[in-house]
């Protein structure tokens, strides 16, 4: 791919640094190999477009700044059918418009990373009210992979983490950044490249004549072919058969869309994190995702400083959802508090979960506000 | 002795697969024997051609075509063909769209990409309707016609694709209709080997909805007839004053100059090309 750039600056930046939120988004973005990114100016997501503009240049990438979100969408998918590692970042208002183009990227199996900077209806203030359609957004059946950084140092790690896992699952993989973090300054140490995981693309061995550019073993996402080599693929949203061509056939459909959906939901073991916090005693435990993990985890000290038993849970993979770990814990436990900064959305998740065996206590707030340790704690004592 | 022969330019169809799904008399075919005819001619690298078609008629074409296409979502071909040609420009990266597809919810990637000179080139069918979903009004539907959404008489004027290109920054933009096969082909070729944003706009029959609503036909002869009637060329149009020309169509070359093509926002270059 001779553009005729010339590099100009380092790709990876290791070291330790005091860095914005945004910033460690696009040093995480850059360091996994991204080299096309396309954005439509939205605050607070801005720096993220703003520092990709110089940075991917110097690199040898390409920046591409849309008329709109639903361009940024599609470039960023032909992009990276094009053999690019691409991305998009983007604010609740526009992560709206690109729910379309989720959509595509989810039937055409084409791996790609969406940051969304969740902000407040119109305004800049902090909110999570946007989990649910990071999840079920767009129209049709498909998975989501969404990972929830809690500090500038994961908003980089995290960032990693989804053009690896994009580029594993074939998915889109959503970055659920929020205002709190996004314009947040705090350290963030990056590693030498040799201690980074990239994951390559993987391209098939065989030759365009036996080559089916949808065919793949069951729950596993299709090898790639490279475009412009003869293997003419059609990468279309209709309903495709394996040779990607688009004559309906009921029994195809069940069976692309099982796959499409079962690679994600049946490696949900081996794709969803999380972090435990004092759940080996744990008589009740919090669970959290984003920002709000910093305030629960305050509380959770707070309460043991009391004596009570309380542990954290925190979900760095929120979508898709950690079925057999969530379940495994309400077994044991008398109560489940779910910290949200929306009007109780993730809770509706965790009580499908956890109500046969414990109650589940809804702990939200919805003012452009994360909450304080001191909120967090005394609902956790009046539900005790 | 009866000798079939085969098409010579069947070749270029995926998995050799006939027939269309085009009706009977429509444009969408003609002109997919045009662009072939065109590459064949030029003998063109077919495997480093990429076509892009969103929904609609048109937007079928690319489904027939032997080469790595991209289909299905209405109006965003232009999205599209920035993202695969700004990161691999050695890749020729043709659109079939329908005016609908194009003018209609992909305007404003329209307008964009013409603004940058995307390297593109973009085969635009105007059948003057909404065909696939039934012959809906749309962007170029004339003043006062009947379809399924205006059944009293269009009150929107219609847009006149090629000036929009030419204004917004297209560097090479033709007009011709499907009735003349000579001019198609020569024009699609200069904007096969144009470096910048072509536009080919050709004026394709509908008979089965545009010409049973509008025109009150499903012939589609007398379709053609129509177009006939109503299109003009440009040098006889450049004589004309503007009432005289009222609503016809203006056929033949409206620009093809040469300016720098898009590669990206930021670029950081050592050097120009």
């Amino acid at each position: 791919m001779d553009r005729n750039l010339k590099q100009k600056s380092k790709r990876i930046n290791s070291g330790i640094h005091f860095m914005l939120g945004n910033y460690a988004v696009v040093e995480g973005a850059l360091t996994a190999g991204c080299d096309y990114f396309a954005g439509y100016p939205i605050t607070p997501a801005n720096e993220i477009s703003e520092l990709m503009s110089k940075r991917l240049p110097e690199v040898g990438g390409v920046f591409v700044q849309g008329e709109d979100e639903l361009f940024s969408i599609y470039s960023v998918v032909s992009a990276s059918l094009a053999g690019a590692k691409a991305m998009t970042a983007t604010a609740s208002a526009g992560f709206n418009y690109m729910q379309e183009g989720i959509g595509y990227a989810s039937a055409v199996e084409a791996p790609c990373v969406i940051v969304n900077v969740q902000r407040c209806r119109g305004e800049n203030f902090a909110t999570q009210a946007d989990v649910m359609q990071m999840r079920w957004g767009a129209s049709g059946d498909y998975e989501s992979i969404v990972l929830a950084p809690s500090t500038a140092q994961e908003l980089f790690e995290y960032t990693i983490l989804a053009f690896n896992l994009a580029e594993e699952f074939r998915n889109p993989v959503i970055v659920m950044s929020e205002t709190t973090l996004a314009l947040m300054r705090e350290r963030v140490e990056i590693p030498k490249e040799e201690n980074i995981l990239n994951q390559k693309r993987k391209y098939t061995s065989l030759s365009p004549e036996l080559y089916l550019p949808f065919q793949a073993k069951k729950n596993c996402p299709p090898d790639f072919a490279p475009i412009g080599k003869g293997y003419h693929i059609l990468y279309t949203l209709n309903y495709h058969n394996e040779d990607g061509t688009i004559d309906w056939n009921d029994k195809g459909y069940k069976k692309l869309y099982q796959r499409i959906t079962g690679k994600i939901r049946e490696n949900r073991n081996r794709i969803c994190k999380t972090e435990g916090y004092f759940l080996e005693d744990a008589e009740s435990v919090i669970i959290a995702y984003g920002s709000e993990v910093r305030p629960a985890l305050d509380a959770v000290q707070m309460a043991r400083n009391e004596g009570k038993k309380i542990g954290l849970l925190k979900l760095i993979t929120i979508w898709p959802v950690h079925e057999d770990l969530i379940k495994e814990i309400a077994r044991n436990v008398g109560r489940i508090f779910v910290v949200e900064m929306n009007l109780g959305k993730y809770v509706n998740e965790i009580e499908r979960l956890c109500l046969p065996f414990c109650p589940v206590t809804s702990i939200t707030k919805n003012m452009g506000i994360i909450h304080t340790k001191d909120e967090i704690f005394s609902a956790i004592k009046e539900a005790l | 002795m009866l000798h079939l022969k085969k098409n010579p330019l069947r070749k270029y169809i995926r998995n050799g697969k006939l027939p269309h799904f085009f009706c009977p008399g429509c444009g969408c075919g003609q002109i997919l024997n045009y662009f072939l005819k065109s590459v064949d001619d030029l003998k063109l690298d077919f495997k480093k051609i990429i076509t892009i078609g969103g929904v609609g008629c048109t937007a079928r074409i690319p489904v027939y075509l032997n080469t790595d296409s991209f289909h299905g979502v209405h109006g965003r071909t232009l999205a599209w063909a920035t993202g695969i040609k700004t990161y691999q420009p050695d890749l020729k990266v043709v659109i079939f769209a329908g005016d609908g597809d194009l003018l209609s919810i992909g305007g404003n990637h329209f307008l964009h990409a013409a603004r940058r000179n995307l390297d593109v080139t973009v085969i635009l069918v105007n059948n003057f309707n909404f065909a696939m979903t039934g012959g809906q009004v749309a962007p170029t539907t004339l003043l006062d016609s009947i379809t399924m959404t205006t059944p009293f008489g269009s009150k929107e004027k219609p847009f006149d694709s090629c000036k929009l290109a030419v204004c917004a920054g297209a560097t090479y933009v033709a007009r011709w209709s499907t009735s003349k096969p000579f001019q198609c082909v020569k024009s699609i070729k200069k904007a096969l080997q144009h470096k910048g944003f072509s536009l080919v706009e050709i004026l394709s029959q509908c008979p089965t909805n545009f010409g049973r609503y509008a025109l009150k036909t499903g012939n589609p002869k007398k379709v053609i007839e129509w177009i006939e009637k109503k299109s003009i060329t440009k040098a006889k149009a450049d004589k004309l004053s503007q009432n005289d020309l009222g609503d016809k169509f203006i056929l033949g070359e409206f620009i093809n100059k040469k300016e720098p093509v898009f590669q990206g926002t930021s670029l950081y270059k050592e050097e120009d090309q």
